[in-house]
């Protein structure tokens, strides 16, 4: 019988530090598929943030340079304008780029700066122990949200993505997730296509991941899935936000 | 089409993804816990029984967030 | 040349073709002379949206092995705190100058030497240093320029230059140092370049493990005793039979080196010690000075902070008077030597 399915290569194999059923597992395995792939494991350069995947720089067999917490954006800009032909990506949880690394996420974008956010959204803060997040859905209990979070007092699950797609120098944003098989192969598309349009030279690229924490979010594995599928893609829309690749009428209204 | 699955039982964390992915019902978490202290993914012993076994399809090992399980298929 | 052009010209000699920053006064010049001259030279320039964003991306661009700047003014160095931390932890090669400004707060925009202790005992977290290295002059800013990137990779350490708004804003010939050969500076092999040809490898400083945290603390401190033995720079100026020494560095040092000069003309055997590594802190070659001198004048334009230094050089042994102008006030060489004569008369020296 022929091998089908088996660990990409560019991951190595080191047991994950993540909790059973947590989506960075997931999206780890993705993106280093797509780099191998690809093709680029020689010119592949990571930025692990400060979140449950700071350690990311374990998994992924590439070079990897660790950014301060929200800073990956502005670490990938010097990287990859010291090595312009080379695949830079960082890897981000949502508080780490929609809550203190706004601005340098932001800058990036609308500089067109030549770098991949991968950007995993799973509504809390996963490393520090649960608190709200930037993209905490409203009503949602964390442990800074106890009775649940309330928009005009703890402010409105945060679109980033959205946001990002307003600045000229963004190319592609979309927004997926990794709760199902169809939902890991939309992913896996989506950071393939955003390497390639950072590759062609064409702008600022970004996956935004919708991603079970089920030991934040209290729930096992599955449900948690259902969770992200049923609750969270009410304030987070899957699909492509901005495509500048796509024909005229498939293109972001901006 | 006939396929096999290898599940590395010393990695899985017991999510139950697979269980849930298969079409086929021919994975289930077993009784015994691994080193980590996880009830791991076992393959059904009598996973033919009710439908047509593993296909080698491939959806247990794409949502194993452990990158556990290595799948096969009869080359045809 | 004017002080701040000084600076830019000098990095780029020494083969620094990045530069991150974001606009403050009074060091302005700089980032606009790199934005003109770095891509004659095929060197980027980045305007940064901020000086947290600026210090990042000289992280990123020295983890991928290049000559790297920043620079800023107080209030923004201040924010490059967080970086700087980074880059000491890291063990990243990079330049900052800092152009002091009156503090604290906004402050004002004239010339201020109140970040002394910012630093050299280094604003930002955990046990770390950075070298300071302190011009007086125009080829002085042009040659610790120059020295500082050398010095800067071959410690893997960041280097402050930490001059202020009168620095970077007078005009004072200077000779320039060769171009450097980009190709031919020395290789970084930790550098992130791409698994090419090699296994690949990662730059990060979590070390979750105390034990090896531990480790990498003392493997930084051996290094700065390294650079504490090897790299310490002063000027002594008159010292020889000097009976009161002024200690002074920067600006503060240019007046003070007038009023020596003016107090020796009224018969005051006057000298002058000037730090030009802050950190490194010269210690010794004070402590040499002291063998032969009682009485020591700080001067400096702040509220009093190098003192501490110098009082914990002498430790006790000698006479230390602090006199400062903090607030971006500047006085002139005439109020010093005035100062200096009071204080012969006072202590009955000579
Ligand atoms: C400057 C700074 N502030 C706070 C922290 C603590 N911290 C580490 S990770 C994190 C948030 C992580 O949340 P997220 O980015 O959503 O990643 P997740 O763990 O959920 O994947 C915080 C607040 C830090 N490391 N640095
Ligand atoms: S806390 Fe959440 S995000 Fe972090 S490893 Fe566990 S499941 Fe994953
Ligand atoms: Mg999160």
């Amino acid at each position: 019988m022929k091998k089908v399915f088996g660990r990409p290569k560019t991951l190595k194999p080191v047991p994950y530090h993540y909790c059973p059923g947590c989506g960075h597992s997931l999206l780890h395995r993705i993106v280093a598929e797509v780099i191998e792939e690809m093709g680029v494991e020689e010119i592949a350069i990571g930025v692990p943030p400060a979140g449950c995947a700071v350690l990311a720089y374990n998994y992924f067999d590439v070079d990897m340079g660790e950014a301060a917490h929200g800073r990956g954006a502005a670490l990938a800009t010097g990287v990859k304008r010291v090595l312009p032909d080379h695949l830079v990506f960082t890897y981000q949880g949502d508080g780490d780029i929609a809550a203190i690394g706004t601005a340098e996420t932001v800058h990036a974008a609308n500089r067109g700066e030549r770098i991949t956010c991968i950007f995993v959204n799973n509504a809390v803060y996963g490393m520090t122990g649960g608190q709200m997040a930037p993209t905490t859905i409203l009503g949602q209990t964390t442990t800074t949200s106890p009775g649940g979070r309330v928009g005009n007092r703890d402010g409105f699950p945060l679109n980033l993505s959205e946001m990002l797609a307003v600045t000229r120098g963004s190319a592609y944003i979309e927004r997926t997730s990794v709760t199902s098989p169809a939902g890991i192969r939309a992913t896996k598309k989506a950071v393939r296509k955003a390497f390639e349009i950072q590759l062609k030279g064409l702008g600022f690229t970004l996956v935004e991941v919708l991603s079970p924490c089920p030991t934040n979010l209290k729930m096992s594995p599955i449900e948690a899935c259902r969770w992200v599928d049923t609750e969270m893609v009410n304030y987070f829309p899957l699909g492509v936000i901005k495509d500048v690749t796509a024909p005229e009428e498939g293109k972001n209204a901006h | 089409m006939k396929g096999s699955i290898k599940i590395d039982s010393s990695q899985c964390k017991g999510c139950a993804f697979c269980v849930e992915a298969c079409p086929n019902g021919v994975i289930e978490i077993g009784a015994k816990r691994n080193a980590m202290g996880y009830f791991y993914a076992v393959v059904k012993k009598d996973g033919a029984k009710d439908g047509k076994g593993c296909t080698g399809c491939t959806l247990c090992a794409v949502m194993c967030p452990e990158v556990a399980i290595e799948v096969y298929r009869e080359e045809r | 040349m004017r002080g701040s052009h000084i600076v830019a010209e000098a990095a780029l000699r020494a083969g620094c073709r990045y530069y991150f920053g974001y606009p403050i006064t009074p060091q302005n010049e700089l980032p606009e002379y790199m934005s003109r001259r770095l891509p004659e030279v095929g060197g980027v320039f980045v305007q940064a949206e901020s000086e947290i964003a600026s210090i990042n991306m000289v992280i990123g661009a020295s983890m991928a092995g290049a000559r790297v700047m920043t620079s800023s003014s107080s209030p923004g160095i201040s924010l490059k705190q967080e970086g700087i931390s980074y880059l000491g932890g890291l063990e990243l090669p990079a330049v900052i100058v800092n152009m002091m400004r009156g503090g604290p707060g906004l402050g004002n925009i004239a010339p201020s030497q109140s970040d002394y202790f910012q630093a050299t005992r280094g604003g930002g977290h955990g046990d770390y240093r950075t070298i300071v290295l302190a011009p007086a002059s125009g080829q002085e800013l042009c040659d610790l320029t120059y020295k500082a990137f050398d010095l800067a990779d071959h410690y893997r350490t960041p280097v402050l230059i930490l001059a202020d708004g009168m620095m970077g804003q007078m005009m004072e010939p200077v000779r320039f140092p060769v171009l450097r050969d980009v190709g031919k500076l020395p290789r970084k092999p930790w550098a992130i370049t791409g698994a090419k040809g090699r296994k690949s490898h990662f730059i990060r400083s979590l070390i979750l493990d105390p034990g090896q945290m531990e480790e990498h603390n003392w493997k930084l401190m051996r290094k700065y005793e390294q650079i504490a033995d090897a790299e310490v720079r002063f000027e002594s100026f008159k010292t020889d039979d000097a009976d009161l020494v002024i200690v002074a560095f920067g600006t503060a040092a240019r007046i003070a080196k007038a009023a020596v000069k003016r107090a020796r003309n009224e018969g005051l055997k006057v000298g002058l010690f000037r730090p030009i590594t802050l950190w490194p802190f010269p210690k010794k070659p004070l402590q040499e000075v002291a063998k032969r001198v009682k009485h020591f004048f700080v001067f400096e334009l702040n509220a009093g902070q190098m003192v501490e230094d110098v009082q914990l050089a002498l430790s006790g042994q000698s006479d230390v008077f602090f006199y400062g102008r903090p607030g971006g006030v500047v006085p002139n060489p005439a109020e010093i030597s005035r100062i200096v004569s009071r204080q012969f008369f006072q202590k009955e020296i000579g």
